[in-house]
């Protein structure tokens, strides 16, 4: 049967793709963030770790959809996936290859347990989706495993909800878990933390709810999962709502869960990164 | 057991307007900013960021967009065009084809010169304290 071995929490700035493109990922601004990715990046090559797919969730900058179509959760179900041409030309990265099976599975079981997916058999990912997958996997020729995207609303009001979030974290792990193939699969959660590109509170940054945050994701997620809107508006930004996005990931992995490592940092760009590598516990 | 609980829309989106210095993207603002958003999106094919460098004017007056919205994208002030219903993430295609990132287009709505926002978010950013709520002052 398939499982959830492990879930993963990682910024998707399109800064993080624009230094390794131009070669500056090694610098005094960025080599930091960079290196704080390298535990994981280890972890994940090896073979014990190393997953058969991934469901990758992320928000779309309005790039698969525009203002036309707004879907709450989409789940794309194609056999593979373009990098988006976001207005400076598409990310020059391996095709995003799905697994339209499992994709498939899991959509019917969600919409079963009343979550109404959206179905995508064709969608461009943009950087939401691609930085991760560098950021974890490097620049290899094609990425070392099948993807699930899962794009989530973040952006017209209102998003779901963190508890929204959460359930459908859940449901996400009972449908892997009735997969009758053998697959390990991993939940990432991605975007946040807290930070804001708009207005004048823009540069907005909350490293003491970021910290407050994923202690509660860890430790005490039936409390997180009922925060309203309005308090990551106001404590992690207009952007920093992203965060609900990690809630999904924390759903899958079950009540308990294991802290492989952590890293937090300040300012990537305009945010503030974290990375999490979590597996479930019993 | 129902599922049901009381959500009253009306108290949810009056408290977004007690932020400081941020506009939520809500409903009333998606529906005032569509074309310029669409506008915005056209930029992701590289003809249209040709026809657009080419002659801004001509091109943003294909769409529908007020006057208003249109001369916010002419002088890239991007406070104005989230007035006008815009929202970041699809203006990040317009900056996007002017060759600038999201600090530079961030900072330019702060108010500050780009050397100074980058230096305070070097510094750890802008703290929360004081402009969580206008009301609250907190």
């Amino acid at each position: 049967m398939a499982r959830v071995t492990a879930g993963l929490t990682s910024s998707h700035i399109p800064a993080l793709g624009a230094a390794i493109q131009t070669g500056t990922s090694n610098n005094d601004y960025w080599g930091p963030v960079f290196r704080g990715y390298d535990w994981v990046k280890e972890w994940i090559a090896k073979d014990e770790n190393k997953p058969d797919v991934v469901v990758l969730v992320y928000n779309d900058h309005a790039s698969a959809f525009d203002m036309n179509i707004i879907p709450t959760f989409a789940i794309g179900c194609a056999e593979s996936f373009k990098p988006a041409d976001e207005g400076w030309g598409p990310r020059p990265v391996p095709d995003v290859v799905g697994h339209p099976d499992l994709a498939w599975h899991i959509a019917q079981c969600l919409i079963l347990e009343e979550f109404d997916m959206t179905i995508m058999n064709q969608m461009d990912v943009d950087h939401g989706c691609t930085v991760p997958l560098s950021m974890f996997f490097g620049e290899p020729d094609a990425w070392p495993c099948k993807v699930i995207p899962l794009p989530v609303n973040v952006v017209t009001y209102p998003p779901p909800s963190g508890n929204r979030c959460y359930k459908l974290g859940q449901a996400i792990k009972r449908a892997v878990e009735s997969f009758p193939e053998d697959l390990k699969v991993q939940v990432w959660g991605t975007g946040g933390m807290s930070h804001q590109l708009q207005g004048p509170r823009a540069g907005l940054i909350n490293k003491d709810f970021d910290l407050k945050f994923i202690k509660q994701l860890i430790n005490d997620p039936e409390t997180l999962r009922h925060m309203p809107h309005i308090e990551y508006l106001r404590d992690a930004g207009s952007e920093g709502i992203e965060l609900v996005m990690w809630l999904i990931m924390r759903g899958a992995l079950g009540p308990k869960v294991e802290e492989l490592y952590r890293f937090y940092h300040i300012p990537a760009s305009n945010t503030a990164l974290g990375v999490l590598a979590l597996e479930p516990a019993a | 057991m129902s599922d049901h609980k009381d959500i009253d829309v009306h108290s949810y989106l009056a408290e977004f307007d007690d932020i400081p210095g941020t506009r939520v993207f809500t409903a009333k603002r998606a529906r005032k900013g569509y074309w310029l958003n669409q506008f915005a999106m056209s930029l992701m094919k590289a003809e249209n960021r040709e026809r657009f460098k080419a002659d801004e004017r001509a091109y943003l007056d294909e769409w529908d967009m007020t006057e208003a919205a249109k001369l916010a994208v002419l002088a890239r002030d991007y406070n104005a065009m989230i007035d006008e219903g815009g929202n970041v993430y699809f203006l990040s295609k317009l900056f996007s084809t002017d060759g600038k990132s999201f600090q530079f287009a961030a900072g330019s709505m702060t108010g500050m010169t780009q050397e100074e926002y980058a230096e305070m978010m070097l510094k750890g950013g802008r703290s929360p304290d004081g402009v969580r709520s206008i009301k609250g002052g907190y």
